[in-house]
C-alpha cells in the first residue's frame, strides 16, 4: 500500500441557505484539524483550491430545482467515492419544496417581474431522487456534532453513530419535562428525527420537525395528543409543510390533515 | 484588445455566483455579476403562514445571517400588531444580533476576505504561516457562536426568536458563562485589528451614497431611521417610496437603486460612517489608533470597518450581560389584527427591509423582502466598471484575483439575495 495522500474532501451545493455546509466551518475547535487529515479539494465557501476528483468523501447540500442541476449531480457523483447528503434540502427537497404541491408559475409571478428570466423546474426534489446516495444526515441546519462524528467514522473507516430514532427519545435521555404533557404545547417531537438534542422542549416550545421523519413514524397516532393540545387541523397540517414537507411520511400527514379540514367544512355550494 | 475577465464560481463567498467583465482595451464593455442560486420563492409560500411560524421559516433564506432575517420579522409583525418589547427582551435581542455580527464578521474577516489580502487560497492554507491569527479569528467567530447558541438554542437557524421576545429567557448564569471566552476575543479583536490594519489595501475610492439605518443613540442594530449620505432620512415604512429594484436578465438578484440616483451601499462601511459618533468608546479608540476614521470611501476598507465593529458588539454584548435581569415574562403577546408591518434592521453585510400584510387571524397575506445583497450588487457592477482600467493593466491571474477580492468587500451573501420581491421598474436593454 503506497497511497499516503490524504484523502480528498469536497463540498457541493444546490438550492440550499448555505447553512449546512456552514456548519462545517462553525466547528472552530476541529476545523484546523480535520484541514491536516483531508485535503480540500472542492468547497466554494471556503476556498479558491478546486482540485479534480475522485473525491473520497463528497457533501452535498441544497435540493435539485433547475434542469442543469440534476445533469449537474451526475457528474459529481461519478467522481465521488462516498457521497453523503447534508441537511433537508438535499435529504427531503428542503424548504423550497413547498413549491411541489402548487403552481410554480404563479409562484414566478408573484417573486419576479420578469418570470421569463427564471429557470426553474416545478419541484425541489431531493439528491436520492437522482442518484445513489451513500448516507444521509438529518435536519435543518444538520447539527455539526453530528457531522464531525460521520466524518471522524469515515476517516477510521468505522460504522457511523448516529440516532434514528424520535426528538421523543432525547429530550427523556435529557431530563427535559414534556411540553405537551406539562404545558399543553402541540410538538412533533414524537414523530421527527432525533439529531438536535431535543433543543426546542429544551427551550420550552414544541418540535417543529426540522429534522425530518424519524425512522418509523405514527402521524396518526399523535394527531389527538396535538388536538387536545388546542393545534388545529390547519395548524398541524402546516407543521408537517415546513423544512422536510415533501418527505413521505410528512406529506402524507398533511394530506391526512387537509382531507380532516374538508370533512369540517362540510360539502361546498 | 478584447479581453475578458471570467470567474464561473466566486469563492470564498456565501452562495453561488460568478463574473465577468469584458474589456474594450482598457475600458469595460460589460460587467456582470452573475448570481445563478436557483430562486427559492419564499415570497410566495410565506402566504398563509399564520404570522407565529415566520421567524422559523425566513431564518432559512440564509444560513450565515438567520439572526437577521428572524429580527427584521419580528420588527415588521410587531409593528402590525403594535406591540414594542423594551426591556430586558429588546437587551436580550441586542446581544443575539451582537452574536450573529460576531460570527458572521469573524467568518468573513479572517476565513473568507483575509486570505485576499496575504494572497491565499483559503484560511488553511494562511494558517501554515499565520496560524496564531487564524486560530484567534476562529476564536472569535466561537465566541460570536457561543452568544447565538445560548440564546438561540443553536448557532444557525436558532429555534428560540419569538414574535414578542423568546420562548424562553436565558439565567444570568447561562450568560455569565459566556464572559471569560468574550473578554478574550474583545482583546484577540483589538490585535487583530492592528495586524489588518498594515494590510496593503488597494488604492481606490469612489463617491458612494451610504445607506444605513441610525438611531438618536446607539450604533444601529434594529431599530433607527433609514438614512444616507446624500440626504435621505426616511421611516422603514417609507423605503419603498425613495428605492426600487430592477430586474436584469443576466441574475436571479434584483438590483436595487435610490430613486433617481442609482447605486448605493449598505453594510459596514456605510454603517460606520454614518454612525461613527455612536460607536462605544473601545470600538471608537481601536479605530482612531489606526487612524481609520470617517469619511473613508474605499471599499477594500469595509474590512476594517468590520474590524471596528466586531470590538463594538463584543463590547455592548459583555456591558449586556453583565447588567442582565432575566425580563418578567419571555416575550410580550397581541392578539392578530388585520395590518400591514414594517421592519428594517442591520444584518452584518447591510440593511435587511421586511414588510408583510396580515388577516384578521394573523396569516400573511403578502411577505416583502428586500436583503442587504441585492441592494449592493449594482454598487458592486459600479466599482468593478471603475476598477476596470487598472485590471486591464494587470497580468490575467492578478487581475482576477482583484476582481474577486473588489466582489468580497461586500461580504455578499448570494444564497439570501435571490428571492425577491416584484420591481418597481425594469431596464430596457
Ligand atoms: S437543510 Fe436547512 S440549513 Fe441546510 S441548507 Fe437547507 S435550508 Fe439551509
Ligand atoms: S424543531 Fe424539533 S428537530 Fe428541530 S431543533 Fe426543534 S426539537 Fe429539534
Amino acid at each position: 500500500m503506497k497511497r499516503k495522500q490524504k484523502p480528498k474532501l469536497a463540498v457541493f451545493k444546490f438550492a440550499s441557505c448555505d447553512g449546512c455546509q456552514l456548519s462545517l466551518l462553525d466547528c472552530e475547535d476541529e476545523l484546523l484539524l480535520l484541514a491536516d487529515a483531508v485535503r480540500i479539494a472542492n468547497f466554494a465557501e471556503a476556498s479558491r483550491a478546486v482540485l479534480r476528483g475522485p473525491y473520497d468523501i463528497t457533501l452535498v447540500e441544497g435540493s435539485i430545482t433547475t434542469a442543469h442541476d440534476a445533469e449537474r449531480i451526475r457528474e459529481i457523483r461519478a467522481r465521488s467515492r462516498f457521497l453523503m447528503t447534508i441537511g433537508a434540502c438535499a435529504t427531503a427537497g428542503g424548504v423550497q419544496a413547498l413549491r411541489n404541491y402548487r403552481d410554480v408559475k404563479e409562484f414566478t409571478r408573484i417573486v419576479y417581474a420578469r418570470p421569463d428570466y427564471i429557470d426553474t423546474l416545478a419541484t425541489s426534489t431531493p439528491i436520492a431522487d437522482h442518484v445513489k446516495v451513500d448516507f444521509e444526515l438529518r435536519g435543518c441546519p444538520i447539527d455539526k456534532r453530528q457531522l464531525l462524528e460521520v466524518l471522524a467514522a469515515l476517516l477510521a473507516g468505522r460504522g457511523p453513530k448516529v440516532a434514528s430514532h424520535s426528538v421523543c427519545v432525547q429530550c427523556k435521555l435529557r431530563g427535559n419535562v414534556c411540553v405537551m404533557v406539562a404545558h399543553g404545547t402541540p410538538c412533533l417531537g414524537p414523530v421527527t428525527h432525533a439529531g438536535c438534542g431535543a433543543l426546542c422542549p429544551t427551550y420550552h416550545r414544541g418540535c417543529y420537525g426540522c429534522f425530518g421523519p424519524a425512522e418509523t413514524t405514527n402521524t396518526k397516532g399523535i394527531e389527538g395528543a396535538l388536538l387536545a393540545a388546542g393545534a388545529s387541523h390547519e395548524d398541524i397540517a402546516r407543521a408537517y409543510a415546513t423544512f422536510n414537507a415533501a418527505a413521505p411520511p410528512f406529506r402524507k400527514a398533511q394530506e391526512e390533515q387537509l382531507v380532516q379540514i374538508r370533512l369540517k367544512e362540510g360539502p361546498r355550494g | 484588445m478584447a479581453r475578458t475577465i471570467k470567474v464561473d464560481y466566486l469563492a470564498r463567498v456565501e452562495g453561488e455566483g460568478a463574473l465577468t467583465i469584458r474589456f474594450k482595451g482598457d475600458k469595460p464593455s460589460a460587467v456582470e455579476l452573475r448570481i445563478f442560486e436557483p430562486p427559492r420563492f419564499f415570497e410566495a409560500f410565506l402566504r398563509g403562514r399564520a404570522h407565529l411560524e415566520v421567524p422559523d421559516i425566513v431564518a432559512r433564506i440564509c444560513g450565515i445571517c438567520p439572526v437577521a432575517y428572524q429580527m427584521s420579522a419580528c420588527h415588521a409583525i410587531e409593528d402590525a400588531l403594535g406591540i414594542h418589547p423594551g426591556g430586558a427582551i429588546r437587551a436580550l435581542r441586542r446581544l443575539l444580533y451582537c452574536g450573529e455580527w460576531i460570527e458572521s464578521h469573524g467568518l468573513h474577516v479572517f476565513m473568507l476576505h483575509a486570505p485576499d489580502f496575504l494572497g491565499y487560497e483559503d484560511a488553511i492554507a494562511m494558517a501554515k504561516n499565520h496560524r496564531e491569527w487564524v486560530a484567534r479569528g476562529l476564536g472569535i467567530k466561537k465566541a460570536g457562536n457561543a452568544i447565538v447558541t445560548a440564546l438561540g438554542g443553536r448557532e444557525i437557524h436558532p429555534i428560540n426568536v419569538k414574535i414578542g421576545g423568546f420562548y424562553r429567557a436565558p439565567t444570568v448564569a447561562e450568560l455569565a458563562a459566556l464572559l471569560p471566552d468574550l473578554s478574550r476575543a474583545l482583546e484577540d479583536a483589538e490585535m487583530c485589528l492592528e495586524w489588518m490594519a498594515k494590510f496593503d489595501f488597494p488604492a481606490f475610492e469612489r463617491d458612494y451614497e451610504y445607506v444605513a439605518l441610525r438611531h438618536p443613540d446607539e450604533y444601529p442594530f434594529s431599530e433607527g431611521r433609514i438614512v444616507s449620505s446624500k440626504g435621505i432620512d426616511i421611516d422603514a415604512r417609507d423605503y419603498e417610496a425613495h428605492f426600487a429594484e430592477e430586474h436584469v436578465p443576466h441574475s436571479t438578484a434584483l438590483h436595487a437603486v435610490v430613486l433617481g440616483r442609482g447605486d448605493y451601499q449598505c453594510g459596514p462601511l456605510a454603517r460606520f460612517n454614518l454612525n461613527f459618533d455612536h460607536l462605544g468608546e473601545r470600538a471608537r479608540a481601536a479605530a482612531e489608533r489606526i487612524h481609520f476614521v470617517p469619511p473613508c470611501n474605499n471599499p477594500y476598507k469595509s474590512l476594517l470597518a468590520r474590524g471596528v465593529e466586531l470590538i463594538q458588539a463584543l463590547d455592548e454584548a459583555i456591558r449586556i450581560i453583565e447588567s442582565y435581569t432575566p425580563p418578567e415574562a419571555p416575550a410580550i403577546t397581541a392578539a392578530p389584527r388585520r395590518a400591514t408591518g414594517y421592519g428594517c434592521t442591520e444584518a452584518p453585510r447591510g440593511m435587511l427591509w421586511h414588510k408583510y400584510t396580515m388577516d384578521e387571524a394573523g396569516l400573511v397575506e403578502d411577505a416583502r423582502i428586500v436583503p442587504p445583497t441585492s441592494q449592493n450588487q449594482k454598487c458592486i457592477e459600479r466599482d468593478l466598471w471603475q476598477l476596470a482600467p487598472a485590471l486591464a493593466a494587470m497580468p490575467h491571474a492578478a487581475a482576477t484575483r482583484r476582481a474577486e477580492q473588489a466582489v468580497r468587500n461586500f461580504d455578499p451573501c448570494i444564497s439570501c439575495s435571490t428571492h425577491f420581491l416584484r420591481l418597481s421598474i425594469e431596464r430596457e436593454d
